[in-house]
């Protein structure tokens, strides 16, 4: 992974300092809470419900083991003892105390580790597939792009304080796993005729209050020119993007506004000054970056078919494990372990201190020291020897990380929502524990195959309810809470936004109502037929009359 | 007398600031002013036969684009933020040094506060009339607040990556 060097590692201790003392001016007066308040958001620093939330940076996901063990460290001296993943691959503490911020940021900067524009109207993380660099379907590493991202977006001066917050994801793969078309800009790296390498370029994609796919505005931006793009971009949109109506200022409105060909035209006029100049990226930094993610020191191995094959058949638990956890690789011999933190029970996302120390040791002991969050809120061991599968699968059942639940109804995606965040209309961790309550029998998961449910809170949408097969979101109706259920959204390749299904329902009503909709799906799907794949052949309106039919 | 701060000191401001409805009756006609885009707009003539020293300011929504080719007639560009986290004339700002070239003094005024400094400054600020409530000489620590920056702007012509290699 990337490694700071002096440079990286002082602009992280300067953003200490600076933080230390902004906190200092606020709790002494000298700043008020309104001077404060984009200051700390520009830190991932909520007021919350009980207490501030501190939402650290993960670049595009990626943790080394010591940086682990500093969560771990975090959560016990500073927190309840856990934390939680987030959607964009971030790490949630809920229960810091203010004070403790500078010092938490310390801390982390010991590790190269930050806090830098996890919120507020900035260039926030940028998110990748969290199987990059091992993926069997992988054409470019998109890490070392995101690297340079990261660089390019921190403390970027001009682009400081947009008109809202503004996400970018990079893809690689032939699937798209980091959901790029519903991001503010998503980048796609690919290969033109002459094997250059370049980027299919998305904008005003998003989801939100209003939920747009992206609209592609170049089909191939050579690498050497991605920043000064961006950068075309960024200004376009920091200029022209609405700041009078905060529910209109995205960049997805502005695209829509303007057209994607209009759009495009802009960002081509102002690249045109751009173009070539000094942030035009050279060999040498691409080099510099790419040689942070070199393969490890995979060992010559060759695939376990036979032999993993052979314990599937002793051990049933483990064949259904390894049939869902389990990712291919691209190394004979490994493969990519996904942890489930979605076992019942527990806030789907949520890991404790204990478990954190756990991980990094497995880390270091399986996977060369390194795991990834993802953004569906799961953690990977990305390069297991496959020989070493089953020893490993024992060891994660007794920290609770090998419910063989990846992909299933019960993988459930869902934001902190109402228990946590003070943005929320409505609880969804409760309805995420009464649905898996309610799926409790395996055989039947299995049997249902991929179905994403994800919950929001509330319609900023940090659950991805628009792009779940099935998506639930909590909505305060005369101040009570009720759930609004869409259905056939994906974040996959073939992206699309999911259709709402019609009046929303009581928090006691949701196990029900996702059990009628799965009975649908069991009735009407063809062989080996997947509830996307189904809603989109049969559409809405079976669903719709189970759901909402008198006395059936 | 309002103090300001320029080129990383706290000076006297020389400069009157009129504001938006200002009119060209009893302007004086010696003292440095920085007028409203909407006048510079209708009495240009008028105002560069004027004796004393001439700046015009733009509102947030207002577009260098306007006057790029008029540049020479200002000593100051002054840039109004409504509101410290509106960021439109960080692009204005930084327009203006690497586009247009323009060697003048580039001012934020309205709501400048010390944390937004840094960012500012480097994108082509060099004066900034701190919020009348805020004490200047506190404001000027914000422009120190990193000693490294990634990225090419106004105030550094290399990014961090063109720089590492040397």
């Amino acid at each position: 992974m990337y490694v700071y060097d002096e440079y990286d590692q002082k602009i992280v201790e300067d953003r200490v300092k600076q933080f230390r003392d902004q906190t200092r001016r606020y709790l002494a007066g000298e700043l008020s809470g309104e001077e404060f308040r984009p200051l700390r958001l520009q830190n991932g620093l909520y007021i919350q419900r009980f207490a501030p939330m501190l939402r650290v940076a993960v670049p595009y996901g990626l943790l080394s083991s010591r940086q682990v063990r500093m969560l771990a460290k975090i959560a016990r001296d500073y927190d309840k003892g856990y934390a939680h993943i987030s959607t964009r691959q971030n790490v949630q503490f809920n229960w810091p105390e203010l004070e403790d911020i500078p010092d938490i940021l310390a801390e982390l900067a010991t590790v190269q580790m930050h806090a830098i524009q996890t919120s507020g109207n900035c260039i926030r993380n940028t998110t990748t597939d969290q199987f990059a660099g091992v993926a069997k379907d992988e054409l470019v590493d998109p890490r070392p792009w995101c690297e340079i991202i990261r660089q390019w977006s921190t403390f970027h001066p001009e682009f400081s304080h947009l008109p809202r917050k503004f996400k970018i994801a990079v893809n690689g793969s032939t699937s798209d796993r980091a959901a790029i078309e519903v991001h503010d800009i998503g980048l796609e790296a690919v290969k033109n005729a002459e094997g250059e390498l370049g980027f299919r370029v998305s904008v005003g994609g998003g989801l939100g209050r209003t939920p747009v796919i992206g609209s592609f505005i170049n089909e191939f931006l050579p690498w050497k020119h991605l920043l000064s793009y961006l950068d075309a971009i960024l200004r376009v949109y920091n200029r022209y993007g609405r700041r009078d109506n905060k529910y209109k200022a995205r960049i997805k409105i502005l695209v829509k506004a303007l057209t994607p060909e209009v759009f495009a035209e802009r960002v081509n006029a102002e690249w045109e000054h751009l173009k070539d100049g000094p942030t035009t990226l050279t060999e040498a930094e691409l080099q510099r970056v790419a040689s942070c993610f070199v393969d490890p020191a995979y060992q010559a191995l060759e695939d376990q078919d036979a032999a993993l094959a052979q314990l599937d058949a002793e051990h049933p638990g483990f064949a259904r494990w390894r049939s869902r956890n389990v990712f291919p690789h691209k190394k004979p011999g490994y493969c990519a372990v996904t942890l489930s933190l979605k076992p019942t029970g527990v806030a789907p996302g949520d890991v404790t201190d204990k478990q954190f120390d756990a991980i990094a040791d497995l880390a270091d002991r399986y996977s060369f020291g390194e795991v990834r969050n993802s953004h569906n809120q799961n953690i990977i061991l990305a390069d297991v020897e496959q020989r070493q599968l089953f020893t490993l699968w024992g060891e994660l059942r007794e920290h609770g990380f090998a419910t063989p639940n990846v992909g299933l109804l019960t993988d459930i995606i869902c934001c902190p929502g109402g228990d946590f965040c003070s943005l929320a209309n409505a609880k969804s961790i409760p309805i995420a524990e009464a649905i898996q309550r309610r799926f409790d029998d395996l055989d039947y998961l299995f049997d249902l195959g991929n179905i994403d449910l994800n919950i929001s809170g509330c319609m900023n949408a940090c659950g991805h309810h628009h792009v779940g097969h099935i998506g639930i979101l909590g909505v305060d109706k005369k101040g009570q809470e009720f759930y609004q259920v869409s259905l056939g959204g994906s974040s996959g390749r073939d992206a699309s936004l999911a259709q709402i299904l019609g009046p929303s329902f009581a928090q006691d009503d949701m196990a029900d109502v996702i059990d009628k909709l799965i009975n649908v799906y069991v009735e009407k799907r063809g062989e080996d037929e997947s509830f996307l794949d189904t809603f989109r052949r049969v559409g809405i309106d079976p669903f719709k009359e189970r759901v909402y039919a008198t006395n059936h | 007398m309002q103090r300001i701060i320029k080129d990383g000191k706290v000076v006297n401001e020389t400069w009157h600031l009129l504001g938006k409805d200002a009119t060209l009756d009893g302007m004086p006609n010696c003292d440095d002013l920085i007028v409203p885009l909407s006048l510079w707009r209708e009495h240009a003539h008028a105002l560069k036969a004027r004796d004393g020293g001439l700046g015009v300011w733009l509102e947030a929504g207002e577009e260098i684009e306007e006057i790029a080719d008029q540049l020479e007639h200002f000593q100051v560009i002054a840039l109004n933020f409504p509101a410290f986290t509106d960021g439109r004339h960080s692009s204005t700002a930084y327009m203006l040094r690497t586009r247009y070239g323009y060697k003048g003094e580039v001012r934020a005024i309205g709501d400048v506060l010390r944390d937004q400094m840094f960012a500012l400054k480097r994108c082509g600020f060099d004066a900034f009339a701190v919020r009348e409530d805020k004490d200047p000489f506190d404001a000027l620590k914000g422009l120190d607040d990193f000693s490294e920056v990634y990225q090419a702007s106004a105030d550094q012509p290399l990014p961090l990556f063109r720089r590492r290699q040397a």
